[in-house]
């Protein structure tokens, strides 16, 4: 019911849309005045980051990013981040996607005993447990397993931490398709493997595709794993280069924004492509529903 | 369909492949299971015992563990003022998000709403931070803090309005809430995201209904929208509070917990014992009392929605 018969309905509806759109813009100006901030600070030399730093750089100066872009070091961040990105993507979609059938879809004692463990991962997460990995790590290494100072070693423990939350998020797109579909295989004369292999995975392609996007941005944003477990700078990785770029020339504020500038560059990318797919996987694993 | 005389075979079948059904099963169960099982119980369970048993020892990590102190550095930690600054921050963190980073992605969510044209584009916009590296995001936000008026555009801004830079991550009294800016920058899109999908499930017609009655679009959203989003606020404080038990890289980069431990978080504390200070029996037992934190959180939150949403999936 219209509260003031005044201003006419039609008026009212435009400046409820009018002030929706103005707090709209105010945030996302908001969000992108740092990357903006980033990119004009990229886009600049040295000295004119310290006469005026928030203007346009006009005309825009390439150097910073052409020097970065040509050094070798740049480019091997580049592709050890790939490498754990790849890796651990693959493990977690491939060991969750198995574990998760079987929580979904398969009777045996044990079961909710080890749902309940896998759970009981939930609550200690990677930033709570490094020092204790780390100790694992070590005793490891003294059985004689290098996994310390080793891409191999940050890719098993990303892809540890990764378990539970995956695998639950897969558990609830697997239980969700209709268990008709499992007796119709059955009287087809499937076994379950077949079921699985032939049925559901072709079906939970979009769930798998949403860990995938899910587990791609983790790894490839993951800091502290590779700080704590490689040395070599020859195995760094693209935060870690960055968190060492910045130690090193963070006086040079133009120089650090390019770095940065680079290597934001092909998160906001995939991001753009795999939008639906990271948004999907986290409400899946949020929301009930 | 029509093939009758094959029920009885299809029968036999049936039975003679239960048992092989059976083994299929069992070897599905034991093979599908191991790597994740293994990977977990290597990485994730183990460790926790392991650093029980080094928390009882007195260790800078050279050579074996051999000076026994039982429960010391258990007792030593909570007689120690920045670990209690530590808690302090935390829940200071804590009680900032729930009071104003989730009501502004709430709010936001609400005004995103249904139709408005162009919300995809909003949603994109605001979920973009979340995607950004820890690192890449402390950077950008140390640039915008930056103590020169001449080159950090927050104290440009106080410069002009009012008259003096701010120290805003060198003064012990506002580098908690500088902090907590650059953290709802990237945090609240997350959270926004979480109320949009609960948003989609709660029926039309509910609020058409309370329309018709005569409610009007606050009265609305206080006895329609917020009732029924319940599940989702509590899973999003839920998400809230564990992220802000373990919240490290972005204060780690930007401050490591300083000025004079103004800063400092349980993740932070525990970080400079175990891998700077190297006293990893002292550190261990600190990463314990983080977890026994985060389990308790945890188990009164399932106490108290009993439908523990994340847990159980869909």
């Amino acid at each position: 019911m219209p509260k003031s018969p005044l201003i006419p309905r039609r008026a009212r509806k435009f400046l409820q849309r009018f002030i929706q759109y103005l707090i709209f813009f105010i945030v996302a100006a908001i969000i992108f005045t740092p990357l903006v901030i980033l990119v004009f600070g990229s886009l600049k030399t040295t000295g004119e980051m310290y006469s005026h730093p928030y203007t346009i750089p006009s005309p825009p100066h390439w150097e910073n990013l052409r020097g970065i872009l040509s050094t070798l070091t740049f480019w091997r961040l580049m592709r050890n981040s790939v490498i754990l990105m790849v890796a651990t993507t693959g493990g977690v979609v491939f060991i969750c996607g198995l574990a998760a059938f079987v929580f979904a879809r398969l009777e045996f004692r044990a079961k909710g005993w080890l749902i309940n463990l896998f759970t009981l991962g939930l609550m200690f997460p990677i930033n709570v447990a490094i020092l204790p990995v780390y100790f694992v790590l070590r005793q490891l290494n003294e059985m004689g397993i290098h996994l310390i100072d080793s891409l191999v070693g940050v890719i098993l423990v990303q892809i540890a931490f990764n378990i539970s939350g995956n695998t639950m998020i897969l558990r609830g797109f697997f239980t969700a398709i209709p268990v008709e579909l499992q007796d119709a295989s059955y009287i087809d004369g499937c076994n379950n493997f077949d079921f699985f292999w032939r049925i559901m995975l072709p079906l939970a392609k979009p769930a798998l595709a949403a860990v995938a996007a899910l587990t791609m941005i983790v790894s490839w944003n993951d800091l502290l794993v590779p700080l704590v477990v490689l040395n070599s700078e020859r195995l760094w990785t693209l935060p870690l280069g960055t968190m060492q770029f910045q130690g090193q020339y963070g006086q040079d504020l133009a120089l650090v924004s390019a770095f940065v500038a680079l290597s934001s560059i092909p998160t906001i990318i995939f991001y753009i492509f795999a939008e639906r797919q990271i948004v999907s996987g986290l409400t899946a694993g949020a929301i009930k529903g | 369909m029509q093939q009758f005389p094959a029920i009885p075979d299809s029968l036999k079948i049936k039975s003679g492949s239960g048992t092989h059904r059976q083994l299929v099963d069992n070897l599905i169960i034991v093979l599908f299971l191991f790597p994740a099982l293994t990977l977990f119980l290597i990485f994730v369970a183990y460790p926790i015992f392991r650093s029980v048993y080094f928390s009882m020892f007195d260790w800078n990590g050279l050579g074996p563990a051999v000076d026994f102190v039982g429960l010391q550095n258990f007792k030593d930690i909570l007689t120690d003022e920045v670990f209690l600054k530590a808690v302090k921050n935390v829940l200071l963190i804590i009680a900032f998000s729930i009071g104003a980073q989730l009501p502004l992605a709430l709010a936001l969510a609400v005004m995103v709403g249904r139709d408005l044209p162009g919300r995809a584009i909003f949603r994109t916009i605001f979920f973009m931070p979340y995607i950004l590296s820890e690192i890449n995001v402390a950077i950008m936000w140390m640039l915008l803090y930056n103590p020169d008026p001449d080159r950090g555009l927050l104290n440009a801004i106080a410069v002009h309005f009012r008259g003096g830079p701010i120290g805003w991550l060198s003064d012990p009294k506002l580098v908690l809430f500088s902090v907590f800016i650059a953290l709802t920058w990237k945090y609240f899109g997350f959270h926004m995201l979480l109320y949009l999908a609960g948003l989609q499930n709660i029926p039309l017609e509910f609020e058409e209904a309370s329309r018709i009655d005569g409610a009007n679009s606050v009265q609305n959203f206080f006895y329609i929208t917020l009732p029924l989003l319940g599940s989702t606020i509590k899973t999003s404080v839920y998400l809230s509070v564990l992220g802000s038990i373990q919240q490290f890289i972005m204060v780690w980069i930007m401050t490591k917990g300083g000025p004079v431990n103004a800063s400092e978080t349980l993740a932070t504390y525990m970080y400079r014992f175990g891998f700077v200070r190297f006293k990893l029996g002292y550190g261990s037992a600190v990463a314990i009392y983080m977890f026994i934190l985060c389990l308790i959180f945890s188990l009164i939150y399932q106490r108290l929605t009993r439908q523990p949403d994340y847990l159980t999936g869909l």
